[in-house]
C-alpha cells in the first residue's frame, strides 16, 4: 500500500513524524481514515483514538484530545492538545480529563454548553470502550 | 591595615560564596539544557499552527468580515502589555532587559494618549515595573511554584487574556519575553498577540474542505494559536533565563578567583612582614646586648 507524510504534533512533542499508510482520524463531525491522496480538509479533533498504520500492518494507538488535523498535498498534520499512547494511558489519567471536561462545562456560557457537553459523553464514552 | 586575621575571615567568606556561585553555575547548565530541549519540542507544534493559520487566515480575511481575535477590534486606544520575566533574580540583566523594553513601550503608548493595561508573569518584573505603573497593572501570574513548564501552565494565561478581551478590556495585546538566540545572546522582544500578525505567504493556499464550518474551525484555533504563543514565550524565557543565570554566575565565579587571588598576596605580604618586623627586633635586640 502506498504510504504518505503523517506528524503528530502536541505542544510538549513531536510524537510522530514518518511514513504512514492508512491513519483513522476522530474529526468532530465524525471518525475518518487518511489514505494517501486524500483531499485537503482541516478539520478540529474530538477526544478519541488515533489508529496509526504503518508499513507492513503495524499499528499504534494513541488517545488525543482537542486539536485540529490537516490534510494537505504534503500529508496528514495532527495538532493534538493532549495526545498519550494508549498502552500508557490509565484509568486515573482519563479520569482526571473526565474531571476536567466536568469542570468545563460548569464554567461553559450557553451556547458552548452544547460542545462542552459533547466532550464530555465522548470521554465518559472512550473510559467504557477502553475497559479501563 | 586589616589584620591577618581579618584578611583570613575576607578570604574564607569569598571562597564560600565562589563556590556557591559555581554551584549556581552549574545548575544553571543544568537547567539550561532541559529549558533547550523542552523548547524545541515545543517548535514543530508552533510551526504547524503558524501555518494552518497563515492558510486559514488567508482565506478568511478575503472573505466576509472575519473573527475579532484574528482582525482586532478596528480601535487601538487600549494597549495589553504581557510582561514575562523570571521568577528569580541572580541572573545578570535578563529580567532588567526585558522591563526596559516594556517600559519603553510603555511610555511611548501613555505619550500618544493611549490607556496601558499590564499582566505580569512572573515577579521579578511585577516588582520592577510596581515602582512606575502601579496603577495599570492588573494582575500578576507567579509562576514560582512551577518546577517543569507545561502547556497547561500557558492555557490559563491565554484564557485570562482571552476573557479580557472577550470583555472588551483592550484592543491590542503585546507579548515581552525573551527570545534565547544563544547561551549568551538573549534578546528582548516584543510580539503583538492579538490581532496576530502573520507573514504573508506568496503561495496560494490549497482549497481545502472545512469540517465543521470555516469560521467555527477559526474560532477554535484562534484561542489555541494564543496559548500556543505564550507556552512558546514562556519556553524561550525559562532557557533564556538560565543562560543569562549561567553566563552571570561564571562571571561571579571568576571575580570571586580574582578577589580571593589578590586577597591572597596581601595575607602573604602581610605576614612576611609581620615576620620580618619580628626578626629585625630580635637581631637588633641581640646586637644591642
Amino acid at each position: 500500500m502506498a504510504s504518505f507524510h503523517f506528524e503528530l504534533v502536541s505542544p510538549d512533542k513531536l510524537l510522530f513524524n514518518g511514513e504512514a499508510e492508512d491513519v483513522l482520524v476522530p474529526g468532530t463531525e465524525g471518525d475518518f481514515v487518511v489514505l494517501r491522496d486524500h483531499a485537503p480538509v482541516m478539520t478540529s479533533l474530538r477526544p478519541g483514538i488515533v489508529d496509526i498504520g504503518e508499513a507492513q500492518g503495524k499499528h499504534t494507538r494513541l488517545f488525543v484530545r482537542g486539536g485540529f488535523a490537516d490534510v494537505s498535498a504534503a500529508g496528514l498534520i495532527l495538532l493534538a492538545e493532549t495526545a498519550i499512547p494508549v498502552d500508557e494511558l490509565s484509568a486515573e489519567r482519563l479520569g482526571g480529563e473526565i474531571k476536567d471536561a466536568e469542570e468545563d462545562l460548569a464554567d461553559a456560557t450557553e451556547d458552548q454548553k452544547r460542545l462542552a457537553q459533547e466532550k464530555l459523553d465522548r470521554l465518559k464514552e472512550l473510559k467504557d470502550a477502553l475497559k479501563i | 591595615m586589616p589584620s591577618l586575621k581579618d584578611l583570613r575571615n575576607r578570604i574564607a567568606s569569598v571562597k564560600s560564596t565562589q563556590k556557591i556561585t559555581k554551584a549556581m553555575q552549574m545548575v544553571a547548565v543544568a537547567k539550561l539544557r532541559r529549558a533547550q530541549a523542552a523548547a524545541e519540542a515545543a517548535r514543530p507544534y508552533a510551526e504547524r499552527i503558524e501555518t494552518v493559520l497563515t492558510n486559514l487566515a488567508g482565506g478568511a480575511v478575503d472573505g466576509a468580515q472575519g473573527p475579532k481575535l484574528l482582525t482586532g477590534t478596528g480601535a487601538q486606544q487600549t494597549h495589553l502589555l504581557l510582561v514575562c520575566t523570571g521568577e528569580r533574580g541572580l541572573c545578570g540583566a535578563f529580567n532588567t532587559s526585558i522591563v526596559r523594553l516594556a517600559r519603553e513601550k510603555a511610555n511611548a503608548l501613555i505619550a500618544q494618549g493611549k490607556t496601558i493595561k499590564i499582566i505580569c508573569v512572573g515577579k521579578k518584573g511585577y516588582d520592577q515595573l510596581r515602582r512606575t505603573f502601579e496603577k495599570q497593572i492588573i494582575d500578576l501570574v507567579d509562576l514560582r511554584a512551577v518546577r517543569t513548564l507545561g502547556y497547561a501552565n500557558a492555557q490559563p494565561i491565554a484564557k485570562k487574556v482571552l476573557d479580557l478581551f472577550e470583555a472588551g478590556e483592550f484592543d491590542v495585546c503585546t507579548l515581552f519575553y525573551a527570545r534565547f538566540k544563544s547561551v549568551i545572546a538573549q534578546i528582548p522582544t516584543a510580539q503583538q498577540l492579538i490581532p496576530p500578525e502573520f507573514e504573508k505567504s506568496d503561495e496560494n493556499a490549497p482549497t481545502y474542505d472545512y469540517e465543521p464550518e470555516e469560521g467555527e474551525i477559526l474560532a477554535q484555533l484562534l484561542p489555541s494559536a494564543v496559548a500556543v504563543r505564550i507556552y512558546r514565550a514562556l519556553l524561550e524565557n525559562m532557557a533564556s533565563f538560565y543562560g543569562s543565570q549561567m553566563s552571570a554566575m561564571d562571571n561571579a565565579t571568576r571575580n570571586a578567583g580574582e578577589m580571593i587571588k589578590k586577597l591572597t598576596q596581601r595575607y602573604n605580604r602581610t605576614r612576611q612582614a609581620m615576620i620580618t618586623k619580628e626578626l629585625i627586633e630580635i637581631i637588633s635586640g641581640a646586637e644591642a646586648l
